[in-house]
């Protein structure tokens, strides 16, 4: 309990004292204050007893904070939101210390911003009340707002702006949504609760399906912009390519995955029938989203809005895993999270440092970089690798499950989770991850090796000569990585290693917490089968009744 | 019969403060610096001393005894009305008369007492919050009007008096003819009212309505008085169809001027607003269905609830709408303005049961947010004028990063940025509307948070993200600290007061204690 709240509670404190401290010391105190919550939040992993039971450890409290609703302060985790957590944890360090050079002015309101921005997001995987979810949810904005608009690139505002507007207005829908339910609860209990559980235990079995059917819809639609999915997505590649590296970097491993941990967490536990119900439709945007995003990927020239728009299509991926609403898949999806987190943030990472060294991120212009930094290129790979899903690096495992998850998703399955989807949406699905090979594949080829292509030297002289103040002091040709940039890309090089290598601990932990979320599944999907069996039914039979009359 | 010298007892807080706008006219006259650089603090003291003044002489018998409808509902607020005063008084001082008193202060003219304003100014400020609290207790619809114009008479004239520039001018012009206007619209629905019940008192004319409501149903007398009342009483809270002034009367008038009218007049409106309703009652109406058959309606009779959602939606609607499409601070904030007003008709709307407690408390926030917005406002100017517009403000973080700070504060707290203090109201009225069966103005309502996000970004992109440009290097803080120290105050009442929540709610849902409705009226009747 405690050291939840020393996790969430140090960056603050720590932003608190970057605000009055020197502005040179700024970015020591981030990185000590991102570590120490690392620290703090590792402890307890440690200390986790509940990793193999899918219970929530440790219990909520009910430190009352707002009396007349019952509105408390409980946080726990589960295996599934404590992986998150780890994950924001582990990747704040690296955003921080990945700065180091980047951001040269205002540095103490940059690091400020960044560690309010990761006590939010621990904050929202660390809730168990909803309304507490919500706080951390949306105050994310504000600090992530403030990182794009001032340290971005040319359209840093317009993209600020966009960001925040549709993202707040999608948790609009899903405040909305979790009022009603909280106050259905009281209606029909005559009790206050923003429990997690109690809501989407009393949800699920008391709500009406056609309630339930527009619950989810709302949250499907306030969750979906976050995720983003495939028509409300249109935010987030320019975000990404505005924001700064680390903004990237935290942007992609985690705040999207805030989108998915909402899904996974509120809409499918809470409103079954309605999850059933809407299965097919969002398969089918996701769908939309896995070939779309792909196809565009194929013909950008930036690297950058390149893997911005394949995380559209990975989560596309990701989301298909949970709506195959069988255990195989949502494992799979929540792995998905943690490893799209892990690769993609890396390879913004990548593409933040070769950007720090040339002011180009246009593969017409800029190319072949191996031959001027063998490490940055060996990474590059790595982690392209990763992304597209080799076997034996982390990408594959969680991608494989969410599809095979997909394919067995149908009504017959043998599995005990019948399922809506079936194999054509995993074939067209799978050829997501072709094209997906086919243009990270092209970003190697012509970012990473080719013909060495780079700016033509006037234009980069000066770049170099304006950037070499604030740098590693190098001249006009750039070098390879530092140590300190070495130092970044192994941990998370290391990890996606051993969750290629050996993900059953995970798959194991996940397993729990997953058939918990999923147990109303098979009858709400059961009935929906029903239904739709008998509307064609009805379809049919009335030709017949026309033909007699 | 009323115990006259209980009334007159219950009425300290009013008599304080009316004693001390009497002082601070004499006190702004005085030949003295010293004496007359005391008004603002003579002002804030009687406000202090009205606050303690309420909470010594209203006790429960004397409240038993003054037979208002609402009974308890001046104890929140008037100690509400009093406690922004403060704030008002804050983001007003030191800058009525400044010219004139630099001048004088250095020996280039001499002290004229027809040319100094400041003793009219406050006398008049605290004659409108004085009005204000009268009508927080009105126990008749004359009291009621009485109170309603002692609101408006001194800010027409707060509107001119303290600058002499055209624009403020024409500001008061058209603020004093639609103000009559309205006014003569609310006293029309008040004549209905009495044509359709037969007295002024609020009391009996509940009962007489109640008992209406239980035979044929409420007369149309009736329901046009209270239909000519509500649109009447939209112009003071800036709500449609009443709105228009709002924009140019805030633009043309002194900032300060612009902060207090955001405030006072609003909260005089929406308690004006309740008490009338009040006697109509949220409950024990019907409608009467194709086949003439009367259906049990819940909420307040359902030509009234028409006119009031319709109003309700169009002004946050139109409110949200119209400040994206400003360019000057002070019009977007009186768009802001009419869009919050537009919200706290949503928890009129739901009524006793937690509606106007929400509502209470969401002015509570907007009280808040409208010290602190114009507190930092307030302390900037540029080549001795205000500051008016976004790209004024641009750079401020670099130039004054406290004000910058101070004001993305608030910014972020109107649009609602959980946890400030400005979305947990929010969010509080919004879970009203659910449970009062209001789900769709809910939904209207956070569409609009949406919609209302985008200019008060505005804000801090102006005073946090933009660079300095030519406009914005001259600006500079005034040399006078009052708007400063109430910016600095509401802003960390934005980040404290959401620890208090829990106990606001509570306190601002008193107001309706002691209040029956007409519904529960006639059946408490009947079982007599």
């Amino acid at each position: 309990m405690n050291l939840i709240w020393a996790s969430i509670l140090i960056p603050v404190a720590t932003a608190a004292v970057i605000a009055v401290a020197n502005a040179r010391a700024a970015r020591s105190l981030a990185a000590v204050g991102s570590l120490a919550s690392l620290g703090a939040l590792a402890v307890f992993a440690w200390q986790f007893p509940a990793w193999s039971t899918g219970s929530v450890h440790p219990e909520p409290c009910g430190c009352v904070w707002l009396g007349s609703i019952n509105a408390t302060l409980g946080v726990g985790f589960d295996s599934v939101s404590l992986m998150l957590a780890l994950l924001e944890a582990f990747l704040i360090p690296i955003c921080v210390i990945g700065s180091w050079t980047a951001i040269s002015d205002r540095q103490r309101e940059y690091y400020g911003w960044f560690m309010l921005l990761h006590a939010s997001i621990l904050l929202a995987f660390a809730a168990r009340d909803v309304l507490l979810f919500y706080v951390g949810y949306e105050f994310t904005l504000v600090p992530l707002l403030f990182i794009i608009a001032i340290w971005g690139g040319p359209e840093r505002r317009q993209a600020a702006h966009k960001l925040f507007l549709y993202t707040f207005l999608g948790s609009l829908f899903f405040l909305g949504s979790i009022l009603f339910v909280g106050w259905q609860h009281h209606a029909s209990t005559g009790l206050w609760s923003w429990d997690m559980g109690t809501l989407a235990t009393f949800a699920s079995t008391r709500l009406p399906a056609n309630t339930q059917f527009w619950l989810f819809a709302a949250l499907l639609a306030g969750f979906a912009v976050k995720v983003p999915l495939f028509p409300v997505h249109t935010w987030l590649p320019l975000a990404h390519n505005q924001a700064p590296t680390a903004g990237s970097v935290i942007l992609a491993g985690t705040l999207l995955k805030l989108g998915t941990y909402g899904i996974f967490r509120l809409a499918l536990p809470m409103a079954p029938e309605g999850g059933a119900a809407l299965a097919v439709v969002a398969s089918v945007l996701c769908t939309v989203a896995v070939v779309y995003a792909a196809l565009i990927c194929w013909v950008q020239t930036d690297a950058k809005k390149l893997v911005a728009y394949s995380s559209v299509s990975h989560l596309g991926i990701c989301m298909l895993g949970l709506f195959a609403l069988n255990p195989v898949g949502a494992q799979g999806s929540v792995l998905y999270m943690i490893n799209h987190g892990l690769s993609t943030g890396a390879l913004f990472l990548l593409i933040g440092m070769a950007y720090e060294r040339y002011h180009v991120k246009d593969m017409d212009q800029i190319g072949g970089l191996a031959k001027r930094m063998p490490v940055w290129g060996f990474f590059m790979v790595f982690f392209t690798m990763s992304s597209i899903g080799l076997p034996g690096l982390n990408g594959f495992v969680g991608e494989y499950l969410c599809l095979f998850g997909t394919y067995i998703a149908t009504a017959d399955a043998s599995t005990g989770y019948p399922g809506l989807l079936g194999p054509g949406f995993a074939l067209v699905a799978g050829t997501g991850l072709i094209l997906g090979a086919m243009y990270m594949l092209l970003l190697v080829g012509r970012y990473v090796f080719g013909p060495l292509r780079e700016p033509k030297d006037e234009l980069h002289g000066q770049h170099a000569h304006n950037a070499s103040h604030g740098h590693d002091g190098h001249g006009a040709v750039p070098g390879d990585l530092t140590g300190r940039e070495v130092g970044l890309l192994v941990p998370l090089a290391l990890v996606c290693l051993f969750i290629g290598v050996y993900p059953k601990p995970m798959l194991q932990a996940i397993g729990p917490v997953v058939e918990r979320t999923l147990a109303p599944y098979p009858a709400a999907v059961e009935r929906t089968l029903k239904s739709q069996s008998q509307a064609a039914e009805a379809l049919q039979a009335e030709p017949k009744e026309d033909d007699r009359g | 019969m009323v115990d006259m010298s209980q009334t007159v007892a219950m009425l300290a807080p009013e008599i304080v403060l009316f004693v001390a706008s009497m002082l601070v006219a004499v006190l702004g006259l005085s030949r003295s610096t010293g004496v007359r650089s005391l008004v603002p603090w003579v002002c804030v003291a009687a406000l202090v001393g009205s606050i303690f003044a309420l909470d010594a002489v209203w006790t429960p018998e004397r409240i038993q005894g003054a037979r208002l409808l609402f009974p308890m509902m001046g104890k929140y607020g008037k100690a509400l009305i009093a406690l922004i005063g403060i704030g008002l008084v804050a983001v007003s001082a030191g800058s009525i008369d400044r010219r004139y008193e630099e001048a004088v202060s250095r020996g280039r003219a001499s002290f004229d007492a027809l040319r100094v304003v400041r003793g009219e100014y406050y006398a008049f400020l605290l004659l409108s919050l004085t009005g204000a609290m009268l009508v927080m207790s009105a126990p008749d619809l004359i009291w009621l009007f009485l109170g309603l114009e002692l609101v408006s008479l001194p800010t027409y004239i707060m509107v001119a008096v303290a600058r002499t520039g055209r624009r403020s001018m024409e500001a008061a012009m058209k603020y004093f003819f639609l103000g009559a206007l309205a006014t003569a619209v609310t006293l029309y629905g008040f004549a209905m009212l009495y044509g359709a019940t037969g007295t002024m008192q609020l009391v009996p004319m509940r009962d007489a309505l109640a008992e209406q409501a239980a035979g044929a149903g409420l007369s149309t007398t009736a329901l046009l008085g209270t239909i000519l009342t509500v649109l009447g009483l939209c112009f003071k809270l800036a709500a449609v169809p009443m709105h228009f002034y709002a924009p140019d009367v805030y633009e043309g008038a002194p900032l300060p001027v612009t902060a207090f009218l955001s405030f006072t007049p609003k909260i005089a409106g929406f308690s004006a607003l309740i008490t009338v309703l009040g006697a109509v009652g949220w409950s024990g109406h019907a409608m009467v269905d194709h086949d003439g058959v009367r259906i049990a309606y819940e909420g307040l009779p359902q030509p009234i609830t028409a006119v009031l959602w319709m109003v309700a939606v169009l002004t946050m609607i139109l409110g949200n709408i119209g400040g994206i499409l400003q360019t000057s601070l002070k019009r977007t904030l009186a768009y802001s303005s009419i869009a919050n007003s537009g919200y706290m008709l949503v928890g009129v709307i739901v009524g006793p049961k937690g509606g106007i407690g929400a509502m209470y408390l969401f002015m509570l926030g907007y009280g808040v947010m409208t010290v602190a917005t114009f507190g930092v406002l307030a302390a900037l100017e540029r080549k001795g004028e205000e500051v008016d517009s976004f790209e004024s403000l641009a750079g401020l973080r670099a130039s004054h990063p406290g004000l910058a700070f101070l004001l993305t504060l608030s910014a972020l707290s109107l649009l609602g940025v959980p946890p400030l203090f400005g979305a947990l109201v929010k969010i509080v009225l919004v879970f009203v509307a659910f449970e009062g069966g209001q789900a769709s103005l809910a939904a209207v309502l956070l569409l609009n948070t949406a919609i209302g996000a985008v200019y008060y970004l505005r804000f801090v992109g102006a005073a946090v993200v933009n660079p300095t440009n030519a406009k914005s290097q001259e600006v500079v803080a005034v040399p006078h600290w009052w708007p400063k120290a109430a910016a600095v105050v509401a802003g960390l009442g934005l980040i404290v007061l959401p620890a208090f929540l829990s106990r606001l709610v509570d306190a601002s849902a008193t107001t309706v204690d002691g209040y029956v409705d007409l519904g529960e009226a006639v059946a408490s009747d009947a079982r007599r």
